[in-house]
C-alpha cells in the first residue's frame, strides 16, 4: 500500500515538475554534488521560512542554516590534506565541536515551530549518557543480532556501583581514593569518580557474564524472556536490598536508594597543573562541564565501537547474526563470541550508568524499570541497527522527546488548538506510533547501516531473531532428521 | 592409497527419534587422497558429514581426526584442529564482502583480544593487513579475482560456491568436505571445478572428502569412493570397483530394473 501511494505521489511531484521543464531524467543527469546542494538549499529555505513564521527569530537562525549548507554542500568527501583522505571526518569533528561548544550559544538558540526552544544542558547531559547506553545495547542487538530485552539490569549496576563506592552507603568503612569534595565526617568508600567509571563497567561485564553463560545457550525468543527476566531481578534487587536475607545488611538501601554520590573532579594536584575543575560540584557552570565529560565519553564508546566492529571478533558477531551455523563451521567459537559481545554492551551500560548517577547524585531504584530497556531498545532500532551514527540519533531523538520534546509539543498543542491533553502522559504510546510508522516506512531504521539495509529490503535467509528452523537443525530434533534425510 | 588415516570414524551412528539416518558407519580418509561419498537421496550422507564437523552429536560411535578423538566437540573445535567444510546449500555470510567472508573463515588462525583492536595495537595492525593480503591471495586463488569487496548475496551462483571453498581454505583445513559442490553447475564449470579439487591435492596437500551426485566427478577425480544407502555403507573400493558393484548398482537403480 506505501508503496503505491509513495509512487502516485512522486508520479504526481516529476509531472509537476517536467512541466516547468525540470523532468525526472534531466535531474538524474545532474552531478551528485549538484543534485544534493539543491535539495539541501531547499529544505534549509523550508526551515527558515517555517522559523520565521511560526517559531521564534533570532538572528542565530542564519548562522544555523549557513553551518548546515556549510557541511552539506562542499564535497567533503574528496578533501585531501597532505595526501591523505580526510574528508570523512569533517562532518563527525564539525558534530563535536558544535555540541562541545553547546553551552556557549543554547540561550541565543531560535525557536523551531511546534518543538519549540533548543534542549537545556541538562537535556543534553542525558542525551549523551543514553547514546552511550544505545551504543552499549548496540553491541548485542546491532552487531551480534540478539535480542535483549533486559539492559536495565545494567545500567541500575552501573548506577549502584557508583552508589557503593563513591557514597556514605557502607557506614563501617572508612576509605578514600583520590575522591574529591568529601563533606567532613564522612564514611564508607569514597573512590574518585573515574576510578568508580571503570570499575563499574568491569563489575557490569562480569555480571553480563555470568547472566549470559547461562542465557546465551538459548535463541531467538527464549533469550529475549530470559533476558528480561533478569531485566527485573536486578532491580527488584535493588529496591528490596536494604535487609539481605534478613542479616541486617544494608546493599542498596532499599526504596530510598543510594544519596547523595560523590561528582567527578580532577583533584588539587591535576587543577594546579592543567587548572581542570577541582571538583564539578559547586561549579558555575556545572552542566556545561558535565556535558564536555559526557561528549567525552561518548567519543571513547564510538571509537571502540567501530574499532571492535572492524575486528576479528566484531566480524564474527556480524557472522554469527547472519548465520550461526555457517559461523561456527568457519571456527567461530558461539558461546565465547556471544559472551563478549554481551559483556562489551555491559560494560558501557555500567559506565554510563555510573556516570549518571553521578550526575543526579544519586542511584533509586525507581528508575530502573523495564521501560528503560524497551525506551534504550526503541533507541536501537529507531536510529538503526548496526549504525553507530543511527544510534545517536536514535538515542538524542527519543531522549529529546522524553525530557523536553513531549511537553513542549503537547503546550503547543494546547495552545493552538485549545486542546488539554497531558501529552508526556502517552509518552510509551507515541513511542509505539512512531516505531510502528518507522517499522513501516524504513524498516532498516532511519539512519541504517548498508548491510542491515539490504537485510530488510530483500528479506533474509537467516532471521538470527526468530531462528526456529535452525535451531532444530542443531539441536538434534526429529524435524532436523526428515530435513536432512531428504537433502542427504 | 596414500598414508595413514587422517580422518576414522568407528561405528559412528546417529538416531533422529526412531529413524536410524547413520548406521554403525566404520570409515576412514588416508592423508592426502580424494574420497568421494556417493548414495542415492536420502542414504545420510549429509548427516554423516555434519557428524564429522560437530554440528550434530552421534548418538554411538567416535569421530578420530589426525589420532585425536573428537566426539562431542563444539563444531568450531572442528575447524580448529584442521577440518574445513562448505554446505550443501550455499551457506555464505550473504550481507558481508568476499573479503570480509574469507576472513571469518580465518577466524581460528588470527589472534588478537577486545582491547588490542580497541586500541589498534602495532602487532593488531599488522596481524590484520596480513590477513587481508592472505584472504586477497586465497580469493584468487579460487578464481574469485577483483570480487573481494562484492558483497556476497550480489554474486553469481557459481561465483559463490567459489566464495564458499575459499572460506572453508581460509580456515587452513588439513581435511576439506565439499558437500555437493557441484549442484547447479553447468558441464563447463563442473570440469573447471574437478580441476580446481585436484590442484587443491597436488598444490596444497589437501586431503579432500566429496559427497556428489555427479558421477564423472566422482569417478575422474576419487582415489576411493564410499556408498551409503538407508544409512549404512554398502561398498568401498576404488571408483572402477564401486562401479561393477551389484549392490551398489542395485541401490541406485531398484532391483527390479537389474531384473529387466
Amino acid at each position: 500500500m506505501r508503496r503505491t501511494i509513495a509512487a502516485k505521489v512522486s508520479a504526481v511531484w516529476w509531472a509537476a515538475l517536467s512541466r516547468l521543464g525540470l523532468s525526472r531524467q534531466r535531474w538524474r543527469s545532474l552531478p551528485r554534488t549538484t543534485r544534493r546542494s539543491v535539495k539541501a538549499v531547499i529544505w534549509v529555505s523550508i526551515f527558515l521560512v517555517l522559523v520565521d513564521l511560526f517559531g521564534v527569530w533570532k538572528s542565530s537562525t542564519i548562522a544555523i542554516a549557513a553551518i548546515i549548507l556549510f557541511l552539506v554542500i562542499p564535497p567533503w568527501q574528496k578533501l585531501k590534506v597532505g595526501g591523505r583522505s580526510v574528508g570523512k571526518w569533517v562532518v563527525p569533528v564539525a558534530a563535536v565541536a558544535l555540541v562541545a561548544a553547546y553551552p556557549y550559544y543554547v540561550d541565543s538558540m531560535p525557536q523551531v515551530p511546534v518543538f519549540g526552544p533548543a534542549p537545556m544542558l541538562s537535556t543534553m547531559v542525558a542525551m549523551m549518557i543514553f547514546s552511550i547506553m544505545a551504543l552499549g545495547l548496540n553491541f548485542v542487538v546491532g552487531y551480534a543480532g540478539l535480542l535483549d530485552l533486559g539492559y536495565v539490569a545494567f545500567y541500575a549496576m552501573g548506577a549502584y556501583m557508583a552508589g557503593w563506592f563513591a557514597s556514605d552507603q557502607f557506614s563501617h568503612q572508612h576509605l578514600d581514593i583520590g575522591a574529591v569534595g568529601l563533606q567532613p565526617g564522612w564514611i564508607g568508600f569514597h573512590f574518585s569518580i573515574w576510578l568508580v567509571l571503570l570499575m563499574a563497567g568491569i563489575a557490569t561485564a562480569i555480571v553480563g557474564i555470568l547472566i549470559g553463560l547461562p542465557t546465551l545457550r538459548l535463541r531467538g525468543d527464549y533469550l529475549a524472556i530470559v533476558t528480561l527476566g533478569f531485566g527485573e531481578i536486578l532491580p527488584q534487587i535493588a529496591r528490596n536490598g536494604d535487609n539481605f536475607f534478613g542479616t541486617g545488611f544494608n546493599l542498596t538501601n532499599g526504596p530510598e536508594g543510594i544519596t547523595p554520590i560523590d561528582g567527578p573532579g580532577f583533584g588539587h594536584t591535576l587543577h594546579r597543573i592543567l587548572h581542570l575543575p577541582v571538583s564539578y560540584l559547586g561549579l558555575t557552570n556545572y552542566d556545561a562541564v558535565f556535558l564536555w565529560t559526557s561528549l567525552l565519553l561518548v567519543l571513547i564508546t564510538v571509537w571502540s565501537s567501530a574499532r571492535l566492529r572492524d575486528s576479528r571478533l566484531g566480524r564474527a558477531w556480524i557472522a554469527i547474526r547472519e548465520d550461526e551455523i555457517a559461523a561456527a563451521a568457519m571456527g567461530v567459537p558461539l558461546m565465547r563470541t556471544k559472551t563478549w559481545a554481551y559483556a562489551t554492551g555491559a560494560f558501557f551500560g555500567g559506565v554510563a550508568g555510573a556516570f549518571y548517577a553521578s550526575y543526579k547524585s544519586g542511584a533509586f531504584p525507581d528508575d530502573f524499570f523495564f521501560q528503560i530497556s524497551v525506551f534504550i531498545l526503541c533507541m536501537v532500532i529507531l536510529g538503526g541497527m548496526g549504525n553507530i551514527w543511527g544510534v545517536i540519533f536514535g538515542a538524542c531523538f527519543l531522549t529529546y522527546l522524553d525530557r523536553e520534546g513531549l511537553s513542549n509539543v503537547g503546550a503547543w498543542m494546547n495552545g493552538h488548538l485549545g486542546t488539554h491533553v497531558n501529552v508526556p502522559l502517552y509518552e510509551f504510546g507515541i513511542y509505539g506510533v512512531i516505531l510502528v510508522v518507522v517499522m513501516l516506512f524504513r524498516p532498516e531504521g532511519l539512519i541504517p547501516s548498508s548491510r542491515r539495509a539490504a537485510e530488510f529490503h530483500e528479506g533474509v535467509r537467516d532471521e538470527p531473531l526468530y531462528d526456529v528452523a535452525h535451531g532444530a537443525e542443531i539441536y538434534d530434533t526429529v524435524e532436523g532428521a526428515y530435513d536432512s534425510a531428504e537433502g542427504a | 592409497m596414500t598414508g595413514a588415516p587422517l580422518l576414522e570414524t568407528q561405528r559412528l551412528r546417529k538416531e533422529f527419534g526412531g529413524l536410524v539416518a547413520v548406521d554403525d558407519v566404520d570409515f576412514t580418509v588416508p592423508g592426502a587422497s580424494i574420497v568421494s561419498l556417493i548414495g542415492p537421496n536420502g542414504a545420510g550422507k549429509t548427516t554423516f558429514f555434519n557428524m564429522l564437523t560437530g554440528v550434530y552429536k552421534p548418538t554411538a560411535g567416535r569421530v578420530i581426526f589426525a589420532d585425536e578423538d573428537l566426539t562431542g566437540k563444539p563444531p568450531h573445535a572442528f575447524t580448529q584442529r584442521g577440518i574445513g567444510r562448505t554446505f550443501q546449500n550455499i551457506r555464505l555470510f550473504q550481507n558481508m564482502t568476499a573479503l570480509e567472508n574469507v576472513l571469518v573463515g580465518m577466524h581460528t588462525r588470527l589472534h588478537g583480544n577486545a582491547i588490542q583492536a580497541i586500541l589498534r595495537t602495532p602487532g593488531n595492525r599488522r596481524v590484520e593487513a596480513e590477513a587481508r593480503d592472505r584472504a586477497r591471495a586465497l580469493l584468487e586463488f579460487s578464481g574469485l579475482r577483483r570480487k573481494d569487496e562484492e558483497i556476497g548475496r550480489n554474486l553469481s551462483y557459481g561465483d559463490q560456491r567459489r566464495l564458499e571453498v575459499a572460506r572453508a581454505l581460509a580456515t587452513e583445513p588439513k581435511l576439506l568436505l565439499l558437500d555437493e559442490p557441484t549442484a547447479g553447475m553447468n558441464p563447463q564449470e563442473t570440469g573447471e571445478f574437478t580441476a580446481f579439487v585436484d590442484r587443491l591435492r597436488s598444490e596444497r596437500g589437501l586431503t579432500v572428502l566429496l559427497i556428489e551426485h555427479d558421477m564423472r566427478v566422482v569417478m575422474g577425480v576419487s582415489d576411493r569412493v564410499t556408498v551409503l544407502d538407508y544409512g549404512e555403507k554398502i561398498a568401498e573400493g576404488e571408483p572402477k570397483e564401486i562401479q561393477k558393484n551389484q549392490r551398489v548398482v542395485e541401490a541406485y537403480l531398484g532391483k527390479a530394473a537389474i531384473a529387466q
